[in-house]
C-alpha cells in the first residue's frame, strides 16, 4: 500500500515543480496589485479537494477551514463551490443551500490544464455574479505537512476598480476580461496542482501507518494461530495417550 | 584557607556563567527561502512557464522578450512601461544577456509586466520550436479548414477558426 502511493507522490511531486513556477508566475499579479474589499460584495469560496479518500483529515481540515471564513460573511452574497466529491459530501448535511456547484471525478488523474479551464468556464457561466472569491487549497511543504491556504480572485468588475491598476499600460475593458478569464483558469490549476500533491503526500504518510499496523496484526494473528494449533496438537496428543493407557 | 578556596571557586563558576551567557544560543533551524531576486537597473526578472514545464524561472539573464499578444507583437525590455494581456499563437523569442537566442511556439496565455521590471509569461502550451512537426501541423490544418467549412454553430467556427490560426502559425514558425 504504502509503495504504491509512494510512486504516485514520487510523480507529483516531480511536476509540482514547473507547476509551481507557472502559478507561482501567474498570480504575481494579484500579488503586486490590491484590490479594495466592497460593502455587499458577491463572493464564493472554493473548496478545493478531490474524490478520494484515505490521507487523514486533509480534506475535512480543508472544509472546516473554509466552513469557518463563510460564517463570517452574509449568507445571501456568498456561495460555495466544492471540487471533489469529500468536500461536497462535508458541505451537503448543514450547507446544502449554499452550494452553488460541485465538480466530481477530482484526484484520479493528475489534473491537466484542459480540467481546470473546464472548471473555471463553468464557474463564469454558473449565473451568479460574483465580485471575488477564494479558492482554498492545501498548500505542499513536504509529505509530512500541508498548509491550508487562499488564493483570492477577482471578476472583471472587481479587478478594474483597483487602484494599482492605472499603473499599468494600454489596458482596456476587452484585455482585461480575457486576462481575467485565462487567469482564473490558471489559478484553479495551480491549487488543484499544489493540493494534489499534498494529497498525495499526506495519502503515503497514511499509507505507511496502515501498512504498519497490517504487520502489527499480523504478528498478532499469527501467534494466535500458533497458540491454537500448539492447544489442538496437545489434545489431540492427550486423546491418543489416554487412549493407549485404557488399552 | 578553605574559605580562599572556596571564594576562588566560586569566582570562577561565576565567570563561567557569565561566559556561558554571553555565548549565542545555538540553535539548529531550516535554512530560509532565498529570497525572490530584485531586478537591478537595467535588469528584467523574467519567468516563462507552462503547465508542465518551466523555461525561465526568476531568470535575471534575460535582456529581451519578443511576444506575439492579442494586440500584436510587443518587444519587452528592462523596465518596460508595466502592463498585461492575453498571448496570440505564434513564435516567442528569448534574447539572453549571454547572446543565446531561443525560440518557444506557444498557443495561448497571458503576459503580465510589472512595475517593478519582473516580467511573467505564463504560456498553456509552449514547446521549443524544433520540436515542431510541421508535416503533421499541414495535415490537421487540412482537417481544421474542413470542419470550418462543415462548422452550423457560431461556437463550432470560432473553434475551427481558432485551431486553423494556430496551424498556420505553426507553418510560418
Amino acid at each position: 500500500m504504502k509503495m504504491i502511493s509512494a510512486a504516485k507522490f514520487a510523480q507529483a511531486q516531480k511536476a509540482i515543480v514547473p507547476a509551481r513556477a507557472y502559478g507561482v508566475g501567474a498570480m504575481s499579479l494579484y500579488d503586486k496589485t490590491t484590490v479594495p474589499a466592497e460593502e455587499n460584495e458577491k463572493k464564493v469560496f472554493v473548496a478545493i479537494s478531490s474524490d478520494r479518500g484515505l490521507c487523514g483529515a486533509l480534506h475535512s481540515n480543508l472544509s472546516r477551514a473554509l466552513k469557518a471564513e463563510f460564517e463570517k460573511e452574509t449568507r445571501e452574497d456568498t456561495k460555495i463551490i466544492s471540487v471533489g466529491e469529500k468536500s461536497k459530501v462535508f458541505f451537503q448535511t448543514a450547507n446544502s443551500k449554499d452550494l452553488l456547484m460541485e465538480f466530481k471525478e477530482v484526484g484520479r488523474n493528475p489534473p491537466t490544464f484542459v480540467d481546470c479551464a473546464f472548471i473555471a468556464d463553468q464557474m463564469l457561466k454558473s449565473g451568479f455574479e460574483f465580485n471575488s472569491g477564494k479558492f482554498f487549497y492545501n498548500y505542499f511543504k513536504s509529505a509530512m505537512s500541508q498548509i491550508i491556504k487562499e488564493q483570492p480572485f477577482y471578476s472583471v468588475e472587481g479587478f478594474s476598480k483597483s487602484p494599482s491598476i492605472t499603473v499599468y499600460d494600454s489596458i482596456d475593458e476587452d484585455v482585461v476580461q480575457s486576462y481575467q478569464e485565462f487567469q482564473l483558469a490558471n489559478a484553479v490549476f495551480y491549487t488543484l496542482k499544489e493540493n494534489y500533491t499534498s494529497e498525495q503526500g499526506a495519502r503515503m504518510v497514511s499509507m505507511d501507518g496502515a501498512t504498519k499496523n497490517a504487520g502489527e496484526m499480523i504478528d498478532r494473528m499469527s501467534l494466535l494461530y500458533n497458540r491454537t494449533r500448539q492447544a489442538v496438537i496437545t489434545t489431540e496428543l492427550i486423546e491418543i495417550i489416554s487412549g493407549m493407557t485404557a488399552l | 584557607m578553605a574559605s580562599t578556596l572556596i571564594r576562588l571557586c566560586s569566582k570562577s563558576t561565576s565567570t563561567i556563567c557569565r561566559r556561558m551567557i554571553a555565548q549565542p544560543r545555538l540553535i539548529r533551524n531550516y535554512a530560509e527561502a532565498a529570497a525572490a531576486p530584485v531586478a537591478q537597473p537595467g535588469q528584467m526578472v523574467f519567468t516563462f512557464a507552462a503547465p508542465d514545464e518551466a523555461y525561465y524561472q526568476e531568470s535575471t539573464k534575460v535582456k529581451q522578450v519578443d511576444v506575439p499578444t492579442g494586440t500584436g507583437f510587443i518587444g519587452i525590455l528592462a523596465s518596460h512601461v508595466p502592463t498585461f494581456g492575453v498571448l496570440k499563437p505564434g513564435v516567442l523569442t528569448v534574447m539572453e544577456s549571454e547572446g543565446a537566442v531561443n525560440k518557444y511556439f506557444v498557443s495561448s496565455g497571458t503576459y503580465a509586466i510589472n512595475e517593478d521590471s519582473t516580467v511573467q509569461i505564463n504560456a498553456e502550451e509552449a514547446v521549443p520550436i524544433d520540436a515542431l512537426d510541421k508535416e503533421l501541423a499541414k495535415s490537421c490544418l487540412h482537417k481544421a479548414q474542413s470542419e470550418l467549412s462543415s462548422a452550423s454553430t457560431d461556437i463550432e467556427k470560432a473553434e475551427a477558426q481558432v485551431a486553423i490560426q494556430t496551424y498556420e502559425e505553426i507553418l510560418a514558425a
